[in-house]
């Protein structure tokens, strides 16, 4: 369960996000939205601990992730929206060496079984990552989500990109991660249809 | 924070950034002949004479040195700001510090070693012989990877900042002094027969105090530069 | 004085209560820094006896070595806090230090200036390589360093830690690179001349010395007041437009 209790951020000079206290449970996700330049992107950040709440604090099951950082990192995964893949490498080296820094180790099969799943082709796997189309960038940043067991997903536009197909095997995944008991909170301007009664609405007002 | 943690993460880093070196070979000749030629360009601008290049020797292969550490600077993290890989060490649970150390390690490895190899026969090109060499080849040994760590703290400074290239350079020639003092002090001494000793050791310290500071100063400026 | 006890000294951390104060207080620092400059520089060149080496151009040491000094404390006195910026996370500490940078950089260039003046009539040459002089130079480019790189960051925040963070980087380097350069010194052993081997103090020489570098902290301490003042009119304005642009939302909307 994440709490947010109070937090404000500033930008530049500018007060972006002031007193925002929120709650989200195990198995629901929290779509945030809210016009360009609202601090949707901020906030988000600020819960993966990018940037500094001015004031307030996050509590994740109850402790601050101030005092309990490396158990909170591994639980997360944070994909915003740069892609961070290395142009010069293969999407099955960038997932597989990710995941490593990480503290994950996974095979290179599961790598490509999870290519898969989000529907990029065998023939593209050990390609360098610079001749594929943006699309397929996105879909090899987000392959993470097929491979990790981690409970708290933090998603920054995550539909960017994604063509219908896409899109749909993104909401099939984000559905069982939240049948698992998971936890998602994602900026976006889509639609996500994960059924309503698992779905909170956090709207910023910028 | 354990150990096994910490240290796969550095061997981790080291290997990626050693792979992603061997895919892109023109950044390391590019480093390398960028000494040589800097070093060449002294006997054009003051003369052939033996005596004098055999004088100006340390402090040309030194500097020239240190500027190709400085030029290879503005690859550090840049390429990893841009495409969000940076962002991604940030969340990792080990420390920013143990990442920077291994960072740097494959920076000095791809650009500073080979300087280090080839200083040597740049020595010779300049009438450096038997011992000197020696000492030369040992000072910067001892001493890139000092310019490498303090460097890294100037990379970090200036990531994604307007007209970064001129600024690391403002920022970090400053603090690479007492290095190249040292390190051509060395040199000098050993042709002059006082004896490179004192010049080493303290290089070895300087080395040793750059490992144990500039990782931290490096990860907060990072920090910094993320937020 | 039962006033000053009484007086809350951390209200004037915050900006709006720090600027009336500023004002009020600089004119008084500025009197006492001419008058103690007047002093200081009447005692050095019309007071103290002729040095029979140097003759009378050695006079120049008493704007030099006090010059010297300030742009030494004050490096110091800026890192401190920039420190406490980076530290306690406020955004006044960081203005400090930024108030304080331009006017050390000054008296660096001062000490440069008045060293070379010293240099020409003394040993002949407008530049001597010695330690002082070198490490003076070094200082320069240090300040140089965090002032350009506070000004080639657009977004203050990240302007405000970064140069905090090479200021401290300068100030824990600035020692290494005094010695170093003392070390290069004394190794080249061309370099006989040296501003350490000043004359030797007369009381009247030391009294003078003092009494400028006093009188150069209250300059220093006037010009900074003024200039925190303009650095508090240009951030303020930009804050006060993004205070009304964020709203409370509480969540659990089903």
């Amino acid at each position: 369960m994440l709490n947010a209790d109070n937090v404000s951020c500033l930008r530049g000079e500018r007060r972006l996000i002031t007193a925002l206290s929120f709650t989200v449970q195990r198995g629901r996700l929290l779509a945030v939205t809210g016009e360009n330049g609202s601090g949707k992107t901020s906030l988000l950040r600020m819960l993966c601990g990018l940037l500094p709440a001015e004031e307030g604090r996050i509590l994740w099951h109850g402790e601050d992730v101030r005092a309990c950082r490396e158990r909170y990192l591994a639980s997360l995964i944070y994909i915003g929206h740069l892609n961070s893949l290395k142009d010069d490498l293969s999407p099955v080296e960038n997932v597989t060496i990710s995941a490593r820094l990480a503290g994950e180790e996974i095979s290179e099969g599961k790598t490509c079984e999870a290519l898969e799943s989000i529907g990029l082709a065998p023939a593209i796997h050990r390609l360098p990552t610079r001749v594929l189309s943006q699309g397929q960038k996105r879909r090899v940043s987000l392959a993470r989500l097929w491979l990790s067991h981690r409970s708290l997903w933090i998603l920054d536009e995550p539909f960017t990109a994604l063509d219908a197909s896409a899109t749909d095997l993104l909401m099939q995944q984000l559905r069982s991660h939240l049948n698992n008991g998971g936890i998602v909170i994602a900026a976006t301007h889509q639609e996500i249809e994960v059924g309503v009664d698992r779905l909170d609405q956090l709207r910023l007002a910028g | 924070m354990s150990q096994p943690g910490m240290l796969a993460a550095l061997r981790e880093i080291i290997r990626r950034d050693l792979l992603l070196a061997v895919r892109r070979r023109a950044d390391v000749l590019t480093t390398v002949l960028f000494f040589i030629m800097v070093a060449s360009l002294f006997p054009l601008g003051v003369g052939p004479e033996p005596a004098v290049l055999r004088t100006i020797a340390p402090g040309v292969l030194w500097v020239a040195a240190l500027l190709s550490c400085l030029l290879s600077l503005g690859r550090l993290f840049t390429a990893d700001y841009v495409d969000g890989v940076l962002e991604q060490m940030l969340l990792i649970p080990q420390p920013l510090s143990v990442l920077v150390i291994g960072k740097v390690t494959a920076h000095w490895l791809i650009s500073g070693l080979p300087v280090v190899l080839l200083s040597p026969l740049l020595g010779l090109q300049f009438g450096l012989s038997g011992e000197a060499l020696g000492v030369l080849t040992l000072s910067l040994l001892l001493g890139t990877p000092t310019l490498s760590f303090i460097g890294a703290i100037g990379a970090a400074l200036t990531l994604g900042v307007r007209g970064s290239s001129v600024l690391i350079a403002l920022l970090v020639l400053p603090l690479f002094i007492p290095v190249l003092i040292f390190g051509a002090g060395a040199v000098t001494s050993s042709v002059s027969g006082i004896g490179a000793g004192a010049h080493l050791s303290l290089l070895g310290a300087g080395l040793l105090l750059a490992l144990a500071l500039a990782p931290w100063a490096t990860a907060t400026s990072l920090r910094i530069a993320v937020e | 004085m039962m006033g000053l006890a009484r007086i809350n000294w951390f209200k004037y951390s915050s900006p709006q209560a720090f600027y009336p104060l500023a004002g009020r207080t600089m004119p008084w620092f500025a009197a006492a820094a001419i008058l103690l400059i007047g002093v200081g520089l009447y005692i050095g060149f019309f007071v103290a006896p002729t040095d029979f080496q140097q003759g009378q151009s050695y006079r120049i040491i008493f704007v030099h070595v006090p010059a010297a000094w300030m742009s030494m404390f004050l490096y110091v006195v800026m890192a401190m806090w920039a420190g406490l910026g980076l530290g306690l996370n406020a955004r006044p500490s960081f203005m400090m230090a930024q108030a304080i940078a331009p006017t050390g950089a000054l008296f660096t260039f001062l000490a440069l200036v008045t060293g070379a003046m010293w240099g020409k009539p003394t040993w002949g040459a407008w530049w001597v390589w010695d330690a002082r002089l070198t490490s003076e130079l070094i200082l320069l480019f240090l300040y140089g360093g965090v002032m350009l790189l506070r000004a080639s960051i657009d977004d203050p925040r990240r302007a405000d830690r970064a140069s905090a963070v090479f200021a401290l980087v300068g100030v824990v380097n600035v020692p290494i690179i005094y010695f170093s350069v003392r070390w290069w010194n004394t190794l080249h052993q061309g370099a006989s001349v040296s501003m350490t081997a000043a004359p030797k103090m007369a009381a009247t020489m030391l009294t003078a010395m003092l009494v400028m570098t006093l009188g150069f902290w209250m300059y220093s301490i006037a010009v900074i007041l003024v200039r925190m003042r303009c650095v508090i009119l240009e951030r303020e304005r930009q804050s006060s437009w993004g205070t009304h642009h964020s709203h409370r939302e509480a969540v659990e909307v089903h």
